[in-house]
């Protein structure tokens, strides 16, 4: 498997070298109406680690992206994201932390109204001040990044679902955010493609080294991501020898009736001895 | 079907009106908050006037010519169907031009808003622009919201004059009237009360028109089925709101203005 072209040259984000996580819940709960969807969840991400979310269909597994991004709130317990607790944060502040963070969403939202350059551009012709060319030049580049150079000036209803998910994964790395969330990224393609967008987000993580949740149904590409890393001299994802860990951590994070069930690497998956666990992985 | 007790029904409707009422000051507020979203306003202000202009101009020629028709046959029992211009224009200034332009304009535009911004809702764009800096009320609703007053201000003028036109075509074809006649009474008729409350409305409708549009839209659930209801609950509100509002601001203005 070939990965995209990447723009090496390019300095990397400044991460912030601090031990703090880049996010925590603290016995987070949420419903709506009767209905308890999420009943006490706690977990953290470290920073710069990738941490893989799984659970059943309507666990909460969106709705903990949510929350992290703000666009939800929690009935009851805590959530820091990148420092700031934003459990009571008003919208206003909200905007701030959103602009260091990264969320491609499961459908990829993309407005439909705008070109793929709008579209991946909007973040910074809403910052203002920022010069035509310099976000020309951005554009191009991240749009490199995902391999879709040519589609500049194609609406989204004019591209398939995987150049879709590209091109909203272009979206949310153009400002070099500090957290990414990732919403079901491979949900409705075809393997190949699935294939294609896991290259680009083994990649990401190992070059940027951005701290990022994953929300994903599909266990392979999890698998994948744990067991392969990007090598720069040949732009591919390549396996990693046995025994061996990537250089960015990576986690897993099983839901189950509203609370984490399973919280660890890919050495505590695979040796869990939870009956759940073990037939839903298998 | 679920059946759903009064109280409970009571307080959805409060519910309703207490986010709507909270839903326009927001609106209201996001005009006096940086960024200003001028070139959404612009495009708006296309869409709403200039779009909806060959819709006004047709109901308001209609309008004048009906009116010039029906009135007619009324004046001529009493001789005086010269005054068909006076009636005319008193109708279609303090009435008629505001109020059919406005349902007009609710028909096409409340729905188009409701309708795109619901769909918006349910592919998680809003979502998105959310994740993305930006707030929907700033960038969405308050521009189409002033483009809405704005526009519908103009397109009320436009109405009311070709609605003048249109009744003098059938003063003049019809009814064999001197056209300077018609002009004469239709403007010297006029008063600065007839005027003033004729072009006071069509900035509340306009209010009206875009709030319960971008209100609805922005509070669809329930995929396409629930844009589609949403666009109906738009117009169908919309339209009684103006009707409702109109009765009362008449009498309001009436009483102010020492105008009868």
């Amino acid at each position: 498997m070939s990965a995209p072209t990447l723009p090496l040259d390019r300095t990397l984000p400044t991460t912030k070298d601090n031990s703090a996580p880049a996010i925590v819940f603290e016995d987070v709960a949420l419903a709506f109406d009767a209905n308890k969807v999420l009943r006490g969840v706690s977990f953290s991400l470290a920073h710069g680690e990738t941490k893989a979310l799984f659970g059943v269909a309507g666990s909460g597994k969106s709705l903990i992206l949510k929350l992290a991004l703000g666009l939800l709130r929690p009935d009851s317990g805590r959530i820091i994201v990148l420092g700031e607790d934003i459990t009571q944060m008003k919208e206003k502040e909200l905007f701030q932390l959103r602009s260091k963070i990264g969320m491609v969403f499961q459908e990829s939202a993309l407005f439909d109204s705008l070109t793929v350059k709008e579209n991946v551009a909007y973040r910074l012709t809403e910052e203002h001040g920022i010069y035509d060319d310099d976000i020309d030049r951005q554009v191009r580049e991240v749009l490199r990044f995902v391999e879709l150079e040519h589609t500049l000036d194609l609406f989204p209803s004019e591209l398939s679902g995987g150049m879709r998910r590209r091109v909203a994964i272009a979206r949310a790395l153009i400002t070099k955010p500090e957290l990414l969330l990732y919403d079901s990224p491979t949900g409705g393609l075809d393997p190949v493609t699935s294939n294609t967008i896991i290259e680009l987000i083994v990649k990401q993580r190992d070059v940027y080294k951005t701290s990022a949740l994953m929300v994903t149904h599909r266990l392979q590409d999890a698998f994948t991501m744990a067991t392969h890393q990007f090598d720069k001299q040949t732009n591919h994802i390549v396996p990693l020898p046995p025994g061996q860990h990537c250089e960015v951590p990576m986690s897993f994070l099983i839901l189950r009736d509203g609370k984490v069930i399973f919280d660890g690497d890919l050495d505590q998956l695979a040796h869990t001895q939870d009956e759940y666990i073990k037939e839903y992985i298998s | 079907m679920e059946l759903i007790s009064p109280t409970d029904l009571a307080k959805e409707n409060i519910q309703t009106v207490q986010d709507y009422v909270l839903f326009c000051g927001q609106a209201i507020a996001n005009l006096f908050r940086k960024p200003l979203y001028f070139a959404d306003m612009v495009q708006q202000a296309d869409t709403i006037g200039v779009g909806s202009l060959p819709i006004v101009v047709l109901t308001g020629m209609f309008t004048g010519g009906i009116l010039a028709l029906q009135a007619s046959n009324t004046l001529e029992r009493f001789g005086s169907i010269t005054l068909v211009g006076q009636l005319v224009s008193t109708s279609m200034v303090r009435e008629l031009g505001p109020v059919l332009t406005s349902l007009m304009v609710a028909g096409r535009n409340s729905s188009g808003m409701a309708s795109e911004l619901g769909s918006m809702v349910v592919t998680e764009q809003i979502d998105a622009m959310r994740a993305l800096g930006t707030d929907p009320m700033k960038k969405l609703v308050t521009p189409r919201v002033t483009s809405c007053v704005f526009m519908l201000f103009f397109l009320t003028i436009i109405s009311d004059l070709v609605g003048l036109v249109g009744g003098l075509f059938i003063a003049k074809v019809l009814l064999r009237l001197d056209a300077r006649q018609y002009w004469y009474n239709a403007w010297e008729t006029l008063v600065f009360q007839d005027v003033f409350m004729g072009l006071i409305k069509p900035v509340l409708f306009g209010f009206i028109i875009a709030t319960v549009g971008c209100f609805y839209g922005m509070n669809a659930r329930g995929g396409t089925q629930g844009v589609g209801r949403a666009t109906t609950q738009a117009v169908v509100a919309a339209s009684v709101l103006i009707l409702a509002f109109d009765l009362f601001i008449t009498r309001f203005l009436m009483i102010v203005l020492s105008y009868h």
